[in-house]
Parts: structure tokens; C-alpha cells; sequence
């Protein structure tokens, strides 16, 4: 597989070591947490949602640097977003962060964790604001 | 005494071929073994002139198949020590484990039971007995590991068996750091208490001799995959003493005796326990394989992966991993569990993997035992008799490779 130098890449291997949108929000509108259980990534996603828009997004997580640094990316590339333009983010997106290149069928699982994680925060957001 | 693994690699067809135009380095034994021709032509010459069902048909074609099956279930009890009505065929260990844990767990265990275990069990001998311990109102316990020697606590051990458990399960060798067990006293302090003994054969089988008889245990269970045979066969030792006090587990055809619609009898041991057809090939493969690592010897199989592994264990550590492994000549195995600062297992393997280089990573199905160690995942090096020098040269090469990407060599 020739595809390993260029699946980590400076700009993974950078938001590995400096991850953007890491932390925790006071009051969320959503949060979400889960895990990888084969490889034991875990992310924790917390959101703030205003009129439509994703205002804020933070993450706090373990794991490997394709999981942390699609964290830091998803975070940072879906923050101030439209609320319907970040439900709408899939694979597709996933895969363009990590610069088109697929990392193959065990390891897109660790790709794809922030982004479920972030939907299901989105989901508890929406839950919470129809029960108030 | 030494291992010309060159020689035995050349009857390793997949590890002969190239992936994508690179030689292969193999080092994933504990999850599963390649195959030598010797099993694969076993395979095919079943097929091709003997298969038919067995114990059914009155032509001799399925005649032909059974005595090849029963063979099988021979050659297996003299691999271990048993006798042929004390063996039965499985899928593999983790069913042999369910099977004792439903069948004998589920008649036996009752309100308040100690189900005992340890802390560097494989999921696969913890999670049935937590299924079949809740259902009975059991309890399930375990035996730590010391961090330090990552042996078991035999102090602890001497305390949990004196509150009389029901019943011990303990791996005989470890899959994820590949410590061995001294099962044989662990055993024969559990029956002075009174308590049955599984053994999880899956990690030992393939590496040491076993003897049923002088473990003294009453359950072993092994896979055939990871010794050179089959995927979907597998082997549980049900000793005589305890055949009466364990029902059937999965009822069907071959398992009995008569049926009435209200009501069945059922055969006798080891037909009491095969429900249904069996896997057939795949036992009379487990056969060729077992015939294959006893023409190499097995006392000279583990000397090869112990060196290899000390091998092993001296470069990673140099290259600044830390390698979780016993350190006692007697206990150790050849498995090299470690973790490279700064690089996650999964990254490390993603890079291991470009130049073929195939180890496992992440929990190794060891939950406990990682938690106990305070890391999420390591990543695993297991050897086995086709691998040489080059395979561990191979590996550090990668480590550093791997380093230099992640800027901290």
C-alpha cells in the first residue's frame, strides 16, 4: 500500500500534535460521546446551536491520529456553519480532509467517528430543545 | 534443536507469495496461523475422494468420511493426553468456552457462586460466564495480574480460591503479553477447594506440549485455526469426571439417542455434545496440522518464538518502546505486546503494513488486562515457526520508519 505517507501527511500529523476546537463548552446545547470499540478511539463532542447555526463546536478525545486529527478538522472546517450544512456532511467530506486519500476499510472507522459522534450531539441538541 | 524456518516456510504457500510486489512478514500468529500445503492438500483429498456426511449413511463413501472424522478426534486426544470420548469437536475455542460455560455453568451454577477468572483472560473466556453468571444469580471474580512481573498475583489466587469458587477459568497463556500460566498448580489448589477447572488452550496449544492429565483440569479448549489447521474447527476437552454433570448444549440431529415429542434421550459423550454435522474437513485438516507441527517437535517450537521474541523485545526497546512481556525465562512467551511513545498502535500498523509487515493492534480483546496496565492499546508481534530473524529486523525497521514520520526518533 503506497498510500501510507501520503495518509499522514503534515496537516494530520499537525492537528494530531495541535488539535484546533479541543475542549469543553460551559453550557452545550448537545453533546455526544462514543467510542471505536476495536481500537478504543473515543470522542466527545460538544455543541452550541443558534438560529440555525452550529456556533460552536469542541471535541475531547484519545486515540489514534486519524481519529484525533478528523476531530480537529471537522470541528474547525463545520464551525459557524449552517445547522443543515453540517447534518448534510458525510464521507465525502471525511475523505477530502484526509486529502482524498481512503485509508481502507479498518481504518475509515476511525475517520468516521468524529462525524457520527458530532451528528448524534446535533440529534441531543435538537431532543433537548423540543422537550424545553 | 534449532528451527530451520526457511525450510518450513517453504511449505507455506501464501508466505511465499508477494503482496503488493514485497515479501510477506507474517507476525500475527496469535490471532490466527497461515496454512502449510500439508493441511491444504489434506483439504482438497477429503473433498475430492472421501466426503460424505458421517455417522448416517450405510454406503461406504460416508463410512470412509466417519473413520477419517473419528481418526481426527484420535489423533487429537493423543496430541493432549485425553482419551477419544473426552474430545469434542467445536468452532473454535471461544464455542468450547460457551459450551462448558452454558451446559455445565447453567446445571451447576446457582445463588451466590464464585465464577473464577483472571484479569488477562481473553473476552472470549470472560463474557460467557458473565452471561451465564447473571442468569444463575452467580458472581464472577478475578485473579490480578502483578504489573510488575506480568504474572498472575499468586498470593491473590491462594485467597480467591480459599473462598471456595465453583468454578476456575483461566487461560493457560496469555494473548495479549503471552505470559504462561502455571495452570497445573493453579488447578490443583482449585479441586482441593472443591472447584472445576476450564483451561483456555487457544495461546498454548500451538507453542507447548500439553498434557490433560497432568494439568489436571476438568474443560480445555483450543482453536484448530491458530495451530496451523482450519478456520471453523475447534476442540474441547470434557474430562470423564465431569461429562455426567454437563448436559447438551445445542440439541439436533446426532446427539441423541431417541426422541419422542415430549422428550429425548441422549447419546453418549462425545456424540452428546456434536450437534448436528460437524465440520467435517476442517477436523480431518486439524489432524494434518497437528501431524505437521508434531513431525517439527513442539518442544523445539517454542524455543524458536522465545528467541525471536527476546530478539525482538531487545531492538523495540532500543528504539525507545516499551514492551510489556514476563521477564521469567520459564513464564515468558513469544508474543511482544508494546507501545511506541507518541504513535498510536493503529498508526503504527497502518505504517507496519506498508512494507507488509502485519502485527495486531489496538485491545487485543484483553480489556481488563489493558486497563490493568493503564493503556488503551498496544500493538502485538506474535511469532510462530516460519518466522526468522528478517521478520524482526523487518518490524524495528518499520518502528523507526514510523518515528520518523510522526517526528519523535
Amino acid at each position: 500500500m503506497e498510500g501510507n505517507d501520503e495518509l499522514y501527511r503534515e496537516i494530520i500529523l499537525d492537528n494530531y500534535r495541535n488539535p484546533k476546537n479541543r475542549g469543553r463548552i460551559e453550557r452545550p446545547d448537545g453533546a455526544a460521546f462514543d467510542s471505536n470499540p476495536l481500537c478504543g478511539d473515543e470522542v466527545r463532542i460538544e455543541v452550541l446551536v443558534r438560529r440555525g447555526v452550529v456556533n460552536k463546536i469542541r471535541f475531547e478525545g484519545s486515540g489514534c491520529a486519524i481519529s484525533i486529527a478528523c476531530a480537529s478538522m471537522l470541528a474547525s472546517r463545520l464551525e459557524g456553519k449552517k445547522l443543515s450544512q453540517v447534518q448534510g456532511a458525510d464521507k465525502k467530506l471525511v475523505l477530502g480532509l484526509l486529502g482524498g486519500i481512503d485509508p481502507g476499510p479498518s481504518r475509515i472507522k476511525c475517520a468516521m467517528l468524529p462525524l457520527k459522534v458530532l451528528k448524534l450531539a446535533l440529534l441531543s441538541a435538537k431532543s433537548k430543545k423540543l422537550n424545553k | 534443536m534449532t528451527l530451520d524456518e526457511k525450510k518450513i516456510r517453504a511449505d507455506f504457500p501464501l508466505l511465499n507469495k508477494k503482496i503488493n510486489g514485497k515479501p510477506v512478514f507474517y507476525l500475527d500468529n496469535a490471532a490466527s496461523t497461515q496454512k502449510p500445503s500439508a493441511v491444504l492438500e489434506a483439504l482438497v483429498e477429503f473433498y475430492e475422494g472421501s466426503y460424505a456426511n458421517i455417522h448416517r449413511g450405510a454406503y461406504s463413501l460416508s463410512e470412509q468420511a466417519t473413520d477419517l472424522y473419528e481418526k481426527a478426534r484420535e489423533k487429537v486426544a493423543r496430541f493432549i493426553g485425553a482419551r477419544p470420548d473426552e474430545i469434542v469437536f467445536t468452532k473454535g475455542t471461544t464455542e468450547g468456552i460457551n459450551l462448558a460455560a452454558y451446559a455445565w455453568g447453567g446445571a451447576n451454577l446457582s445463588h451466590a457462586d464464585m465464577v473464577l477468572i483472571s484479569q488477562m483472560e481473553h473476552h472470549s473466556n470472560i463474557v460467557p460466564w458473565q452471561i451465564v453468571a447473571k442468569a444463575r444469580k452467580a458472581r464472577v471474580e478475578a485473579i490480578r495480574v502483578d504489573t510488575s512481573t506480568l504474572c498472575l498475583d499468586m498470593r491473590q489466587a491462594d485467597e480467591l480460591l480459599a473462598k471456595k469458587p465453583k468454578v476456575l477459568a483461566v487461560a493457560h497463556a496469555s494473548n495479549a503479553i503471552g505470559t504462561v500460566n502455571d495452570v497445573a498448580r493453579l488447578c490443583r489448589q482449585a479441586k482441593e477447594q472443591g472447584a472445576r477447572v476450564l483451561v483456555d488452550a487457544a495461546q498454548s496449544a500451538p507453542h507447548i506440549r500439553l498434557d490433560v492429565g497432568k494439568i489436571g483440569c476438568d474443560f480445555l479448549a483450543f482453536s484448530g485455526h491458530k495451530i496451523l489447521g482450519p478456520t471453523g474447527i475447534g476442540v474441547l476437552f470434557i474430562s470423564q469426571s465431569v461429562q455426567k454433570s454437563t448436559p447438551p448444549f445445542l440439541g439436533g440431529g446426532d446427539m441423541i439417542r431417541s426422541v419422542e415429542i415430549g422428550s429425548f434421550t441422549h447419546a453418549d459423550p462425545p456424540a452428546k455434545y456434536e450437534a448436528g454435522t460437524p465440520p467435517i474437513a476442517q477436523a480431518i485438516g486439524l489432524m494434518a496440522a497437528i501431524g505437521y507441527i508434531e513431525k517439527i517437535g513442539l518442544e523445539r517450537v517454542r524455543g524458536h518464538e522465545i528467541a525471536l521474541a527476546d530478539l525482538c523485545q531487545k531492538g523495540l526497546e532500543e528504539l525507545g518502546c516499551t514492551v510489556y512481556r514476563c521477564g521469567q525465562e520459564r513464564w515468558k512467551g513469544g508474543i511482544v505486546a508494546f507501545d511506541t511513545p507518541g504513535i498510536h498502535p493503529h498508526d503504527l500498523a497502518t505504517i507496519l503494513d506498508r512494507e507488509n509487515v502485519m502485527v495486531r493492534s489496538g485491545h487485543q480483546c484483553a480489556m481488563p488486562l489493558h486497563r490493568a496496565l493503564g493503556v488503551s492499546a498496544t500493538a502485538r508481534a506474535s511469532f510462530y515457526i516460519y518466522n526468522g530473524k528478517e521478520d524482526v529486523e523487518k518490524l524495528c525497521s518499520g518502528v523507526e520508519r514510523a518515528k520518523k514520520i510522526f517526528g519523535t526518533d
